[in-house]
């Protein structure tokens, strides 16, 4: 869609540059994300793979732009002292860094609930883990279609 | 010839009114949750500073907004739903960022605030938020026809490289895809926005810009007369929509 | 100074669980991003957010540039006592914000 040709190499830099702010860009190997994921995650966890469930990971599946994803992710669990959500760890598969957040919860927090906006680069999967106060690892996983803006910014 | 223009706009208009549809219609859920609920929409954040500074008066000459208008909540009801005007002394339309501008520079004795500036757009987004839920009511003012006549000129006529018109996007082709993309109608009830692919809050003639660049069009200049009379004819265009100021938008 | 928003109850039953939502402005430039002239723009973004109730942490968050600008961020915590609660934003270029909110909290 980019015109090769022109006499406006800024113009066409800028253009190049602008579509980059909403995706940014990267080349890597396919195969190497999920490995990357599940790297980044159990570097988190200490070794431990985490099982899946108790863990709820709210996000569209479809979303308007990469650049604001709103998510919610609640974990299953009383909070109590004696068995509570002690931290939460979202993780990418695709954007330029694997580490998106990481909450400290505790008995004070009444609910293992957060919500915020995230930044995706792609279409990717997500990984919530939660680590439990008994020391137990739980976690979900979402994939998310990405779309972005049709019209390329320019100058503005 | 005024005549026929005019009767040719009421029939489109009506023909069209069953189905005009905000921006809002063409999101998703959760950015329209995200535009729905104060406590979400960035654009609250613009309000805050615009409610700050509607009663400031440590510039010019110390006088503040509020020291005319007073209470905004009340002075300002309806306001923006029926911008842009027309201004007698500059003997055009402005828009609202123009017209706040105009009583800065004229009432203050302070310096006009930067095109799409955080300050400007603050007092622009909290002065519009006064008429959220309200149909938008651009005037019926005979002054402003031959640069209505423009505006709509403007909208239909082919532009830039891609030699597109805003017409057949967004009158002739809304619901379709433009890349990913579901084409909107183009209606500019929520503005000022917060708009995803900016990161940012913006103006009406900011996305209007980006829609030139995006046809590969020359861009007019920030607050030129061109892009205030497509704002008129867009206005006009949205009579009798309910103003959704400030927005979100992808 | 950066705007914020908070919104959260001014009055809870003891034990109550309350819910905290905030807003900042900020651009979190992610530091991969290029400016106009082609170079990145540096990183730029907050790292830390922290929720104080009555001088003790009860909520925490570690932020890295996948937040989107503007971040929000909508947690919970059990009201225990009347008192203040602090939310404290911080990160590069040494940016630090501290806003704060009362609650009362009855039975």
């Amino acid at each position: 869609m980019l015109a090769k040709t022109g006499p406006n190499l800024k113009r066409r830099r800028l253009l190049a540059g602008s579509a980059a702010l909403g995706a940014m860009i990267l080349v890597r190997p396919a195969a190497a994300a999920p490995d990357e994921l599940a790297a980044a995650v159990q570097a988190w966890t200490g070794g431990i793979k985490p099982t899946p469930g108790r863990v709820k990971f709210d996000i569209a599946s479809l979303v308007d732009n990469g650049n604001a994803v709103p998510i919610t992710v609640s974990v299953d669990s009383a909070m109590t002292a004696a068995d509570h959500v002690a931290a939460i760890a979202i993780f990418n598969e695709r954007n330029p860094q694997r580490d998106v957040a990481r909450f400290t919860l505790g008995p004070r927090a009444g609910r293992a609930k957060v919500s915020t906006r995230i930044r995706l680069a792609t279409s990717q999967k997500l990984t919530a883990v939660a680590k439990m106060s008994d020391g137990s690892y739980w976690s979900d996983t979402v994939d998310v279609v990405v779309t972005l803006a049709a019209c390329i910014e320019g100058e503005s | 010839m005024r005549i026929v223009l005019f009767m040719l706009c009421a029939l489109l208009s009506l023909a069209a009114a069953a189905q005009r549809m905000s921006g809002t219609a063409f999101m998703g859920p959760s950015t329209q949750a995200m535009q729905r609920d104060d406590s979400l929409n960035p654009a609250m954040l613009w309000v805050k500073e615009g409610e700050t500074a509607w009663r400031r008066s440590d510039e010019g000459n110390g006088k503040s907004c509020a020291s005319c208008h007073g209470d905004a909540e009340s002075a300002m009801r309806g306001v923006a739903a029926r911008y842009p005007a027309f201004d007698a002394q500059a003997g055009r339309p402005v828009n609202l960022g123009q017209r706040i501008n105009q009583c800065r520079v004229r009432q203050q004795s302070a310096a006009a605030l930067p095109a799409e500036s955080d300050a400007l757009l603050g007092l622009e987004s909290y002065v519009a938020l006064q008429s959220r839920g309200m149909p938008a009511a651009a005037p019926d003012d005979a002054r402003l026809q031959p640069f209505l006549e423009r505006g709509q000129a403007r909208w239909q006529q082919r532009m830039g490289q891609l030699n597109l018109s805003c017409a057949q996007c967004h009158d002739q082709r809304w619901g379709q895809r433009l890349g990913s993309s579901i084409i909107p109608q183009a209606h500019a009830t929520g503005y000022p926005i917060y708009r995803l692919e900016w990161q940012a809050m913006g103006s009406l003639q900011r996305r209007l810009r980006n829609c030139l660049s995006g046809v590969r069009a020359a861009l007019y200049p920030a607050g030129s007369l061109e892009l205030v009379e497509l704002e008129l004819y867009l206005a006009q265009r949205d009579r009798g929509m309910e103003m959704e100021a400030p927005a979100v938008r992808p | 100074m950066a705007r914020t928003l908070i919104k959260l109850p001014a009055t809870a039953r003891r034990g109550e669980v309350i819910e905290i939502r905030t807003l900042i402005s900020h651009p979190m430039e992610t530091g991969y991003r290029p400016g106009a002239d082609g170079q990145v723009l540096p990183r730029n973004i907050i790292r830390r957010f922290t929720c104080r109730y009555n001088g003790e942490i009860v909520f925490s968050a570690e932020l890295f540039p996948a937040i989107a600008a503007n971040p929000n961020l909508i947690f919970f915590t059990v009201a225990t006592e009347s008192g203040k609660l602090t939310f404290t934003w911080e990160g590069d270029n040494n940016f630090s914000q501290t806003e704060s909110a009362e609650i009362t909290v009855t039975g």
